[in-house]
Order: structure tokens, then C-alpha cells, then sequence
């Protein structure tokens, strides 16, 4: 379709809010986005949203977070300069490797976290001075939105999210 | 009603007939006097021993400058040669010390009769020093199949206690997922009252010296040492068979009113068994935590008198504690399986497998945090325990870390797996294996010391108590309805989902 009109239906409670993306769903109208503000639990089931890959993610910044402790401590401490420090062994990594666990750790706690939130703000696209895309300031404090494409029959999608308990239906023109 | 399967039994009965025999014949074919040693020795040398022999002088490079001499004077003296190569193959501390000794006189080689007056005192003590050293190995050839059997046993039996440990936070914390598993945790408890009497009268075995598991309970041994001596307030018999006693029976006591008031509130029209149970539970995790304690001092540390840590106590409790996790794990899935569990969903079985993983990474801490400490500081008073460990046990000791934290931190992170039967049952098997060799190594080193060996004996005991345990559980079982009535959490637990 030409038009970029989207439907934005909204409603106050989630309750509502979950039976109409599930009608929404079943009458294959597709639902560009919703706005709620609070986190819906089952809402991603009930929109059909992909499960989120962070914990993989997560898992291999782990993983690195790891090796880089690893190979740090075993040049420092045991390649470049082995010092015997109070007669820990310090011939190979194996041997003195308890005390390299802490940090070994650490690390990787260090790394799977921070990379993991760095990660997350790319992908949903947030950071300092980031201008707000929200469509209707109440949506933040006790309203949900439910946003949708039109296409086909205007007035019979209207008509369509007034039936689904909408408090208010409203056509915008997308830019 | 769940019905035991006739198969089932069948199997629970030939595990424990099949344990039963193999240890027996562990108890018949430990060597009952120091002549039966030496043979034993002496058919075992061949093989193991020269190759540990030979590890012994690579591992000391400094060491085959001494062997040297040693060699040559042997060559000297054919009669010290007999002697000294029977006492070769005995184990390498052993062919340390003598070469040690030896090396002096050969240094003193140049001049024959002096050399041989002194080697005639050598042989002497050598022997005397052989004696002993047999005698050494005997006691711990005849501790074998008592050890074997008291790993099993006391393994058996704080599965169930951790059973019952969990079933009690449950109880206090009010938790809503886990009602519909009550019946099966309570089943899986019916074993401690059968577990705590095998266990008390091996116990008292133990103080009327039918074994020598406990050093500290041989007046003799007492006498020459004044460690224990100086422990004897504490550590003596009839105090630590009465605290054994208070401790058992308290957590039978638990198990039965705890049990009796579940099933009263079935038939009960209000709360009131509830709120009796939910304040009985909490009566006992506070008596619980203070028992567990000292009952891994009483039971597990004082096997090595000499030796002590701060953290033990939560150690052990972590590792039956994932143990006892994994057991309702399973039997829960084996129930299931057969369709008895109507309410029971793969999100109850998630919430398992999540506390299977925490847990087991939390035993991994506990482990990694008293090993550490005690490797970094080094104090030789402490370090005894983790070198015998290390140089005596080095599979066992560090495939159990390979077996409880590497494995399943590798399986269960996956939420997906934590869902999936098949990969819970090994995973779980796993966990358990791990978990029973870790109490090989608390136990075993202090007892047998080098000549353990996962044989006859000890998977004979294990099986036993398997056995045991399975056919004890499954009736229990039988013995109630698989879903609480009138719990008041009943309702949110069937409808659970995470």
C-alpha cells in the first residue's frame, strides 16, 4: 500500500490490551508496534515476537571475558617476568592457576555483563540524547498502544480496535 | 495411587541381593594378618609399583643422584640387594626414605668395614621399619570394605536428609510452585528412618572396634598421640554416639509429624495442620543448619583427627544438598514418565533443573573456596589433607570438580535443555556419580589412604544401598495420594508456569 496511515488504538488495561493483539493477530492485521509502560508478561508470545538471542550472546562474551584473563595472566605472570612472589610455582600456568581463578571470574562475569548491556542498547537503538519516539505521552503512565498498519478499509479496521474494547482509536499519518 | 512396578522391585531386589554378595565377599577377601599382606604386596609390586617407583625418581630429579650410590651398593652387599628390592616395590615413600638412607653408607663405600657394619644396622632398621610399614598397610586394606560400605551409607542417607531439607524450605518459604512435589519429596524421606538405623549401627560398630574407620576411637592410637589427646572432650565415644543419636532422631522426628500433619490437613476443614507444619519446618532448618554442622565434623572430618576447616559443614551440605535436588529431579521424571504426575509440568521440572545448576555451581564455590585457601596459604598442618588428595587421588579428586561443576554448567545453562527429559536424566546421573565420588574422596584418603580402588567392595555397597533405597522410596509411595488435597498453595502450584 502507498499510504504510510497507521491505526493507533489504545487501551487501559493490559487485559484488554492482550485479548486485542490476539484478535489483531488472528484478523492478520500487522501490528507495527506496542507502546505499554509497563513490561506485559506474555506479550511477545502473543504478538509472535522471535526470542531474544542476548543470553547467546551473553554466553560468548563469557567465553571471552575468559580467554582474556587467561592469556593476560599467563604472559604476565608466567611468560614474561616469572618472579618467584612467596614461593608460589609459577613454572606454568597449571600450577599456580588457583590463584588466577578469581580473576579468571571476575572477568568473565565482567565481560558477559557489560558487553551484554552494550549489546542491548545497540540493538534497541538507546543511548544519551536519543530523541523519544513515543506517539502518545500517556503511554508511559497508565496507557497502552497499540499500533498498527492500515491497509484495505479504513474505516472497517477502525471499527475493527473500537470492538476490541479501545478507550480510543485514532489514523495518523506516519512520516 | 501410584502402584510399585513388579519390575521395578524385581530390580530394587536383585541390586540389593547382588550388593549383598559383592560385599561380603569384600569383607572376606580383606587380608587378615600381615603374612597375607606381604603376598599381596608382593603380587601387586610388579606391576603398579615400579612404574609409581619410577614416577617417584622423575618426579625428584635430585633423587637419582642418591639412587645411584644406592644402586651401586647394592652390588655390594647380595644379601641387602634381597632386602632392599622387596622393600623397592612397596611404594615409592617408601623407596625414598631408604634410599636416603642408604645413600650415606655408600658414600662411606670406600671403606668396607665400616661400610658394613653399617649396612648390617640398615638392614636392621629397614625391617623393622617394613613391619611397620605392613601393618600400616594392612589396617588400611582391612578398613577397604568397611569404608566402602560407610561412603555408600552415608550417602544413601543424606540424599534423603537433603530431602527433607529441601521439603522444609519449601514448607517455610511458602513457595508456590513446588505442592504438587510434596508427596514425592516425603516419599523420597521415607528412607531416612531405614538409612539412620543402618547408619547408627555402623556407628556403633565402629565403637566397639569392629573397624578401624575412626582412629580416634582406638585408645591405643589415643595414647601415642597427643593431637587427638588434647581433642578427646570432644571427640570420644560416648559423646559422639549421643550427639549421633539427638541428631538422627531429630530428623526423623521432622519427617514424621511433618508427614502425619500434611496428611491430617487433607482431611482437615482449615489451616491449622498448615500453619503447624509451617512452623514445625521452621523449628527444624534452625536445628538443621546446627546439626548438619557438627554431624559433618562427627562423621566426615573426624575420619582425619588431625585435620580441621571452618567451611566443611556447608560443604557437605552443598554436596548431598544437589544430590538430594537431582534425586527428586529424577524420581519426579520417572513418575511422570509412567503418567502419575498429572499436574506436574516442564516448568516444575525447569524450577529443578534451575535449583540443579545453582546449587551445583554453589557447591563448586564452596569446594574451589576451601581448597584455595588452604593451597594458597600452604600451612603444612592444613596442606596434608589436599596432597594426599592430589598425589593419592588425583582422578577422583579432580574429576569430581570435572563431573559437578564443568559438566553441568556446561548442560543446564541452556534454559531449552533445562525442559528436555533425556538430557536431565544424564545430566543428573552425572551429578549424583559426581556427587558419591566426592564422598569417596572426604572419606577414603583417611581411611585407606593409597590402596583404595573403585572395586568389588565399593560398587557392591553402592548398589546395595541403591537398592535399598529404591524399593524403600517406591513403597513409601504407594503408601498416599501423589497430590496434596488441601494445601493452600495446592491450587497455584497446578497451574504453575514459568
Amino acid at each position: 500500500m502507498s499510504t504510510n496511515k497507521v491505526i493507533h488504538a489504545i487501551y487501559n488495561d493490559d487485559d484488554v490490551l492482550m485479548d486485542a493483539v490476539r484478535k489483531t493477530r488472528i484478523a492478520h492485521h500487522h501490528i507495527e508496534e506496542v507502546f505499554t509502560p509497563f513490561p506485559v508478561h506474555g506479550l511477545d508470545k502473543a504478538m509472535g515476537i522471535a526470542p531474544t538471542r542476548l543470553a547467546i550472546c551473553a554466553f560468548i562474551y563469557g567465553c571471552l571475558g575468559l580467554t582474556v584473563a587467561t592469556t593476560m595472566m599467563d604472559y604476565i605472570m608466567i611468560q614474561d617476568w616469572p618472579q618467584d612472589i612467596g614461593g608460589k610455582p609459577s613454572f606454568s600456568y597449571i600450577q599456580n592457576m588457583p590463584a588466577f581463578v578469581p580473576v579468571m571470574f571476575e572477568m568473565t562475569v565482567f565481560f558477559a555483563a557489560h558487553l551484554m548491556v552494550v549489546t542491548f542498547y545497540m540493538r534497541s537503538k538507546l543511548w544519551p540524547f536519543k530523541q523519544a519516539e513515543n506517539p502518545d505521552v500517556r503511554t508511559t503512565d497508565d496507557h497502552f498502544l497499540m499500533e498498527v498498519a492500515v491497509s484495505g478499509n479504513e474505516e472497517d479496521m477502525v471499527s475493527f480496535f473500537q470492538n476490541t474494547g479501545a478507550v480510543e482509536v485514532k489514523v495518523i499519518e506516519k512520516h | 495411587m501410584y502402584t510399585f512396578s513388579s519390575k521395578l522391585k524385581t530390580f530394587s531386589f536383585i541390586l540389593m541381593i547382588v550388593g549383598i554378595l559383592g560385599i561380603g565377599y569384600g569383607f572376606l577377601t580383606a587380608p587378615k594378618d600381615i603374612q597375607e599382606v606381604e603376598k599381596i604386596l608382593a603380587a601387586s609390586a610388579h606391576g603398579e609399583h615400579h612404574a609409581a617407583a619410577a614416577e617417584g625418581h622423575e618426579a625428584a630429579p635430585a633423587h637419582e643422584a642418591e639412587a645411584a650410590p644406592a644402586k651401586a651398593t647394592h652390588e655390594a652387599t647380595p644379601a641387602a640387594v634381597a632386602v632392599n628390592a622387596k622393600e623397592k616395590d612397596l611404594d615409592t615413600m617408601h623407596v625414598d626414605t631408604l634410599s636416603v638412607a642408604v645413600a650415606p653408607a655408600a658414600e662411606s663405600h670406600e671403606a668396607p668395614a665400616v661400610a658394613h657394619k653399617a649396612h648390617k644396622a640398615e638392614v636392621h632398621d629397614e625391617h623393622a621399619e617394613h613391619q611397620a610399614h605392613l601393618e600400616h598397610v594392612l589396617h588400611q586394606l582391612q578398613n577397604k570394605p568397611w569404608a566402602a560400605l560407610y561412603v555408600a551409607c552415608i550417602f544413601f542417607m543424606f540424599i534423603s536428609l537433603g530431602v527433607l531439607a529441601f521439603y522444609a524450605i519449601q514448607q517455610v518459604a511458602q513457595a508456590g510452585w513446588s505442592p504438587v512435589l510434596f508427596r514425592v519429596m516425603q516419599g523420597i524421606t521415607a528412607y531416612l528412618p531405614v538409612g539412620s538405623v543402618i547408619f547408627f549401627i555402623f556407628l556403633i560398630l565402629c565403637g566397639l572396634h569392629f573397624n578401624h574407620l575412626f582412629i580416634w576411637l582406638d585408645p591405643k592410637v589415643v595414647a601415642e598421640d597427643e593431637l587427638i589427646r588434647n581433642k578427646s572432650g570432644y571427640l570420644n565415644f560416648p559423646f559422639w554416639i549421643i550427639r549421633a543419636a539427638v541428631f538422627l532422631i531429630g530428623w526423623n522426628l521432622y519427617r514424621y509429624y511433618s508427614r502425619k500433619n500434611c496428611l491430617a490437613q487433607d482431611e482437615a476443614n482449615d489451616d491449622l495442620y498448615y500453619k503447624k507444619n509451617f512452623k514445625l519446618s521452621a523449628v527444624f532448618l534452625v536445628f538443621f543448619i546446627v546439626t548438619e554442622s557438627i554431624m559433618s565434623w562427627d562423621w566426615i572430618m573426624s575420619i582425619d583427627p588431625h585435620w580441621f576447616s571452618t567451611l566443611f559443614g556447608w560443604y557437605v551440605f552443598m554436596s548431598f544438598f544437589v544430590s538430594a535436588v537431582t534425586t527428586i529431579c529424577l524420581v519426579t521424571l520417572y513418575l511422570k514418565s509412567k503418567g502419575y504426575l498429572e499436574h506436574v509440568n516442564t516448568s516444575h521440572i525447569h524450577d529443578l533443573a534451575k535449583f540443579m545448576f545453582g546449587f551445583s555451581v554453589f557447591w563448586t564455590y564452596l569446594w574451589f573456596s576451601q581448597f584455595m585457601l588452604i593451597w594458597y596459604a600452604n600451612i603444612p598442618e592444613e596442606v596434608t589433607y589436599f596432597i594426599t588428595r592430589i598425589e593419592h587421588y588425583n582422578l577422583p579428586f579432580f574429576g569430581a570438580v570435572v563431573m559437578n561443576f564443568v559438566f553441568p554448567i556446561l548442560i543446564l545453562v541452556n534454559t531449552d535443555f533445562k525442559r528436555i527429559t533425556w538430557v536431565l536424566v544424564m545430566a543428573g546421573t552425572v551429578i549424583l556419580f559426581g556427587h558419591y565420588i566426592d564422598f569417596f574422596n572426604m572419606i577414603m584418603p583417611s581411611s585407606v589412604g593409597d590402596q583404595w580402588f573403585i572395586g568389588i567392595s565399593e560398587i557392591s555397597s553402592v548398589l546395595f544401598f541403591l537398592g535399598l533405597f529404591i524399593l524403600v522410596v517406591f513403597t513409601a509411595l504407594t503408601k498416599v495420594p501423589l497430590l496434596p488435597k488441601r494445601n493452600p498453595f495446592i491450587e497455584e502450584s497446578k497451574h504453575f508456569h514459568y
